[in-house]
């Protein structure tokens, strides 16, 4: 009786699950998305601790206070710091599952081999296997975006990084299959720890030579490994609820690669073992040439006069901390009756849809952020473009110079608009380190300084000088 | 070209099964019925293909956050870890560490995904709108 409780408990759990991702078709019923889930997870707890089998409660009661005690802080992060959050839930996710597959494997190897079967087993090295390369793999991303001083921020490469990587990746695998093929040897022990290693330093080295602007694609494919991992979890456990979240995980994670991937015109493959950025010296002209720098009082002027601006937010917007700044000049921007659209490349910032929620915490109406195929069909009546922290995204190169890193990449087609404004830190290039042409053309002028200054003056030049 | 990660774990998952079909006629003691496990996977990925496709590009971080504290499902086989009347000790603790590191998934995850969402306003209206 109580088996096909807990298992009615799980059906409508999975159901829940499904809804909750339904919800998030629109801002309008995401909220009750998230409820649906928070109500699947408490039926999925209870069932499961319900059961007569589960005696020591304390252990329960005391890892779960652990968990929400860690828990509660990790979700009040800065928004700036998501993309940093999520890839810790990440490892946090592949550390679970690990951990219970080799929970598993020690149980079974040393109490009940009978119950070792090679299905089983499979699933163990799968779940380990994702799970530990998740964790260091996470672990290493979430340094990176945090800055951390002794992870390097620029893509690490060296001779033979992908033969070595794929053999030692290669080598897990072949642990893997020798412990299918005999679970219960006399040196299954040693295999399996093997494997662990081996995933912990595949993790680490993965990431290594990755850089930030691959930021998006890499945590997305960290967010489907996570949930294959639940998944195995779900085969070694014979449980049906861990396979279908564990699923939906996966399958989310997985188009979200595939989404980011097209928006960089690039293959997976090429992502993870591509090394963007290694042909930075490549691009540089011989020429020397110079950027029109523009003072904010004509920046402002220019803005007055526009009846479209379109401002094009990119990652050194959320290193300015500069929405708030952003959400003034786009209030003293309509009140005097100019339209103001935000341009939202897919890759933009560091994870997927970074920008849609910076602005959002700001204020900005979501009717107001364009995604980039369709605001590039005003671009030609655009009176302004105002980019702000973008550089990649922007590059006119990735449509016509063949030999940059960038070719193929759709851009949001600032060069376009009738004058632009851009808003850049200092005069290095962008994290691709790429020189950009659209800094260089006649209509192109240049802002330098902290975006968050130079927006926020702007902001007060309309606000003073609306009147005289 | 964007499956071929997956590709590969799916390749290996169907590799075990076809190499145990046989032995686990022999080995009659674990009665695991993987195929139907395998099904339930093939149709919650093809489900979660369908619904992940239709959301909102608006919500992609909050998409993330929420699929984090979903597939911190996890706990449920952490809980039978964790609390499991025969395991012994050592078995345990693994599964409280476990159990520890999916209930910060759960409840970060689920509480920044809302607190997220409540930010996306509609033009005009100061809240969310209700309808």
């Amino acid at each position: 009786m109580m088996h096909h409780l807990v298992q009615l408990a799980y059906l409508v759990a999975t159901v829940l699950f499904v809804f909750s991702l339904h919800g998030m078709n629109d801002p309008k019923t995401a909220r009750r998305g998230v409820q649906a889930g928070i109500l699947a997870m408490a039926l999925a707890i209870a069932a499961t601790w319900a059961q007569p089998s589960i005696t020591h409660h304390g252990w329960i009661l005391a890892a779960i206070i652990a968990g929400i005690a860690v828990g509660i802080p990790l979700s009040k992060v800065p928004l700036t710091a998501v993309p940093q959050r999520t890839a810790i839930s990440h490892a946090f996710g592949g550390l679970a599952a690990g951990l219970v597959g080799t929970a598993k494997f020690v149980l079974w190897s040393v109490y009940e081999p009978e119950e070792l079967s090679q299905f089983r087993m499979g699933a163990i090295v799968l779940e380990v296997l994702l799970g530990f390369l998740t964790v260091t793999g996470s672990l290493m991303a979430a340094g990176k975006l945090q800055e951390v001083k002794w992870i390097p921020q620029r893509p690490v490469t060296y001779p033979f990084q992908n033969v070595s990587n794929i053999g030692l990746l290669g080598l897990a695998v072949l642990f893997g299959v020798l412990l299918v093929l005999n679970p219960t040897g006399s040196g299954a022990g040693f295999l399996f720890a093997g494997v662990i290693l081996l995933a912990l330093a595949f993790g680490v080295l993965l990431i290594i030579p990755i850089g930030g602007a691959d930021m998006p694609t890499v945590i997305s494919i960290l967010n489907s490994y996570a949930g294959l991992s639940a998944v195995a979890m779900g085969f070694v456990l014979d449980n049906k609820l861990l396979i279908t979240a564990g699923a939906l995980d996966g399958a989310s994670g997985l188009i979200l690669s595939i989404m980011m991937c097209r928006a960089m015109n690039r293959s997976f493959t090429n992502v993870l073992f591509g090394a963007f950025g290694q042909v930075q010296a490549v691009a540089v002209d011989s020429e020397v040439r110079h950027y029109k720098p523009e003072t904010i009082e004509g920046a402002a002027q220019v803005l007055e006069q526009a009846n479209l601006v379109v401002i094009i937010p990119g990652y050194g917007l959320a290193v300015a901390q500069a929405q708030h700044r952003v959400r003034e000049l786009y209030d003293q921007l309509t009140k005097a009756g100019i339209t103001v659209k935000f341009a939202i490349h897919p890759v933009a910032g560091r994870m997927p849809g970074h920008m849609n929620v910076l602005l959002a915490e700001a204020e900005i109406p979501y009717s107001d952020l364009i995604e980039m195929d369709e605001i590039n069909a005003d671009m030609p009546q655009c009176d302004v473009a105002l980019v702000i922290g973008a550089n990649d995204v922007v590059n006119p190169a990735a449509r016509t110079v063949k030999s940059s890193p960038i070719y193929g990449m759709p851009i949001i087609d600032a060069d376009k608009a009738k004058t632009v404004f851009a808003i850049k830190r200092s005069k290095n290039p962008g994290f691709a380190g790429i020189d950009n042409e659209l800094y260089f053309q006649d209509r192109t002028f240049m802002l330098f300084g902290d975006a968050k200054a130079v927006v926020g003056e702007l902001a007060k030049h309309l606000a003073g000088g609306g009147g005289h | 070209m964007g499956l071929n990660k997956e590709g590969i774990v799916g390749l290996l998952l169907l590799a075990d099964v076809t190499s145990t079909a046989e032995n686990a006629i022999k080995h009659a003691t674990v009665s695991v019925d993987y195929w139907s496990l395998l099904f339930v996977f093939a149709m919650a990925s093809l489900l979660g293909f369908g619904v992940i496709v239709r959301v909102s590009r608006l919500l992609h971080t909050p998409l993330m956050s929420l699929t984090n504290a979903i597939s911190a499902i996890a706990v449920v086989g952490s809980i039978i870890v964790t609390g499991h009347a025969d395991y012994p000790l050592g078995i345990r603790i693994l599964g409280a560490i476990a159990l520890f590191a999916s209930m910060t998934n759960v409840v970060s995850g689920f509480l920044i995904t809302d607190r997220m969402l409540k930010m996306f306003k509609q033009p005009g209206g100061s809240g969310e709108s209700k309808r």
